[in-house]
């Protein structure tokens, strides 16, 4: 048995866990997961069912977990789980699958097939069967603090050009503040505009809040490479800048996978509770509706829709908040077809974006996203998400819907904001 | 002979490997626990837990289009077997000698009905898995010896109508046997392993506030 193999199995045998176990014994094959996920549904490619993704995980649950597996393995009659198993599901895996968990709301039994899917990942990445793209992009993460290599002095210029637009401050490594804000680096590198956002809503509201030069990263690569202990690393340079700074509250920006690691998995990553709360920025900027002190002025009176960022939305729980908060400032909003938690996925997420191996493939199955905005057409579609907006922004653009306008909510809201919240 | 030990010893032995079987099994699951969540739930995993149970005995709005044969079939086949099961009048007659309990069973017009629904659904999933792309990919030998069986127990079921041919009972008995034995050890365990999956799925999305 080569290294690399048992490095992923040891990987994938750690994984086992009472979920695993249950889901594995209840599943009955009968492939309706199939037709909630997009990779088939726009390929109609049998082997992006989301269960058969899971194959080297089942592989090794029934050899070594099940009484005919272990019999057929004793008595040499079955066929063990190989390295070329492991190469053969890394495609299907990293570039077949973001991970957005449609999957997981269909099955009749109850699977949470994304669950298991981020375990086989694990197994993956032991034995060293990821794509180039993300495995550098994790490089970067751990090495520059930032998977696309955006370094502290690009947000520090990224700042200042902010700052000289919204004439505001915008605060960094300001100990005692109330919110320490995270950022993606996409949101840095392509949409500057919302730091400027976030300075000009948090002034009008009066909130405490700060950056933090130490680290700003909200994306985690160790989740989409499935590298716990590279996502423990990354969650603990977050929660050392938090402490650092003494802050009750992070602020996960306007990036899905980002707000479903720090928000749901990081404690689990780090192995203790976090010190410190953790909202979405849709979260706080809601609670501020409700408390009165979000206030806006005008309409945008265009048609609007908007896309629930998965990790946000199905895996992490922000559902209503930005629906809420377009109703301040939309009055035509109107939701895609098949929205909420069973929204389709950008084609990105999962960290397929970071994968040019995939992209091909991601602007293929962008064609259920399509599907939903040719059923209404909307002039402007909202997200929440910065990798969601590249994601979406490339795919209007190879399907030649210019017409639709892409907007990151809290930039939205800034631009609506009520004089008297100054 | 052969009649007298599958009314006997056979039997005995099917009932303990099934019982023990499946109470093994489930201990074997149970015994690997799972991690601590340290995150702060937003809402109730308890909650979740049970909705999920009762919401995924039916298809999201979304995935009604996609799913209509699995579900018409799946329901049409497992109703009728749960119907032939409990309200077969042999078998209410049996369940009443074996443990005292009885109750009305179905009159004959409705084992039929049951039985033909029960039929049509199995046979329905069976060609469905043969066919589709997806399900002929995903399947393996189990899904077919568990079907089969299944199927087997059904057919002979229906023959040991004929009263005046016993041994037609006897060899039903005998497949629902076998069917007992197999139970523990093959994916027919999704009929008690649904509701641990469901619960812990629901749970799990439950403690985020969404719907599972």
């Amino acid at each position: 048995m080569s290294d690399r193999l048992t490095r992923g199995l040891e990987a994938m045998r750690a994984q086992m866990d009472t979920r695993v176990m249950s889901y594995m014994s209840s599943c009955v094959h009968c492939g309706i997961c199939a037709e909630a996920c997009l990779f088939y549904t726009e390929t109609g490619d049998a082997r992006y069912t989301p269960i058969y993704k899971t194959e080297p995980l089942r592989k090794l649950w029934r050899q070594e977990y099940t009484f005919w597996g272990k019999l057929a393995a004793s008595m040499g009659l079955s066929s063990k789980l190989a390295e070329q198993d492991l190469a053969d599901w890394e495609e299907l895996v990293y570039d077949g699958c973001t991970m957005c968990s449609r999957c997981s709301l269909v099955c009749p039994m109850g699977i949470d097939i994304a669950y298991m899917i981020r375990k086989v990942k694990e197994g993956l990445a032991a034995a060293g069967f990821s794509p180039e793209g993300l495995v550098e992009a994790g490089k970067r993460a751990v090495e520059i603090g930032s998977p696309m290599g955006v370094t502290l002095k690009t947000l520090q210029a990224t700042i200042r050009v902010q700052e000289k637009e919204t004439g505001l401050v915008i605060p960094l490594d300001v100990a005692g503040a109330d919110y320490l804000c995270l950022l993606s680096s996409g949101e840095v590198a392509g949409f500057p505009e919302f730091i400027g956002s976030l300075a000009k809503i948090f002034k009008a509201t009066g909130v405490s809040w700060t950056l933090s030069s130490e680290y700003f990263e909200a994306t985690n690569t160790g989740v989409q490479l499935g590298n716990s202990k590279m996502a423990a690393t990354l969650v603990e340079r977050v929660v050392a800048a938090a402490e650092k700074l003494q802050v009750k509250t992070v602020i996960s920006p306007e990036c899905g996978h980002a707000y479903s690691t720090i928000r749901w998995d990081a404690p689990n990553f780090i192995g203790r509770p976090l010190p410190f709360e953790v909202v979405h920025i849709m979260e706080l900027l809601d609670e501020l509706r409700s408390d009165g002190r979000l206030k806006t002025a005008g309409f945008a009176d265009e048609k609007l829709s908007y896309h629930d960022p998965c990790n946000a939305g199905r895996r992490g729980g922000v559902l209503d908040q930005p629906r809420k908060l377009l109703n301040m400032v939309a009055p035509n909003f109107v939701e895609l077809p098949e929205t909420g938690a069973m929204n389709w996925c950008c084609g990105g997420g999962g960290g397929v974006s970071s994968n040019e191996r995939a992209d091909a493939l991601r602007l293929k199955v962008f064609s259920a996203k399509k599907r939903q905005l040719d059923a209404v057409r909307p002039a402007a579609l909202v997200t929440a998400c910065s990798n969601c907006r590249h994601m979406l922004e490339d795919g209007l653009e190879e399907n030649e819907m210019h017409d639709i306008e892409l907007l990151g909510i809290t930039e939205l809201i800034a631009d609506h904001l009520a004089e008297e919240n100054s | 002979m052969f009649a007298q030990l599958v009314d006997g010893i056979f039997w005995d032995i099917a009932l303990w490997v099934f019982a023990l079987g499946v109470l093994w099994r489930i201990l074997s699951i149970f015994r690997v626990r799972n991690k601590p969540d340290y995150s702060v739930p937003r809402g109730s995993g308890l909650v979740g837990a049970i909705g999920a149970n009762l919401r995924r005995f039916m298809p999201r709005a979304e995935m009604v289009s996609r799913t209509r044969l699995h579900v018409v079939a799946g329901y049409l086949f497992h109703l009728g077997l749960f119907a032939l099961l409990l309200f077969a009048a042999p078998h209410v007659l049996f369940i009443e000698e074996q443990t005292g309990l009885g109750w009305t069973p179905m009159p004959y017009w409705a084992f039929i009905v049951a039985a033909q629904l029960a039929f049509i659904g199995l046979l329905l999933l069976w060609i469905h898995r043969v066919m589709h792309p997806v399900t002929r990919l995903i399947s393996d030998a189990d899904d077919h010896i568990a079907a089969i069986l299944t199927f087997v127990v059904m057919l002979t079921g229906c023959m040991a109508l004929i009263e005046e041919f016993d041994g037609l009972r006897v060899l039903h008995r005998f497949m629902v046997e076998l069917w007992l034995v197999y139970f523990p050890f093959s994916r027919l365990m999704h009929a008690f392993m649904f509701i641990p999956s469901r619960a812990f799925t629901g749970a799990w999305f439950g403690r985020r506030g969404v719907k599972a």
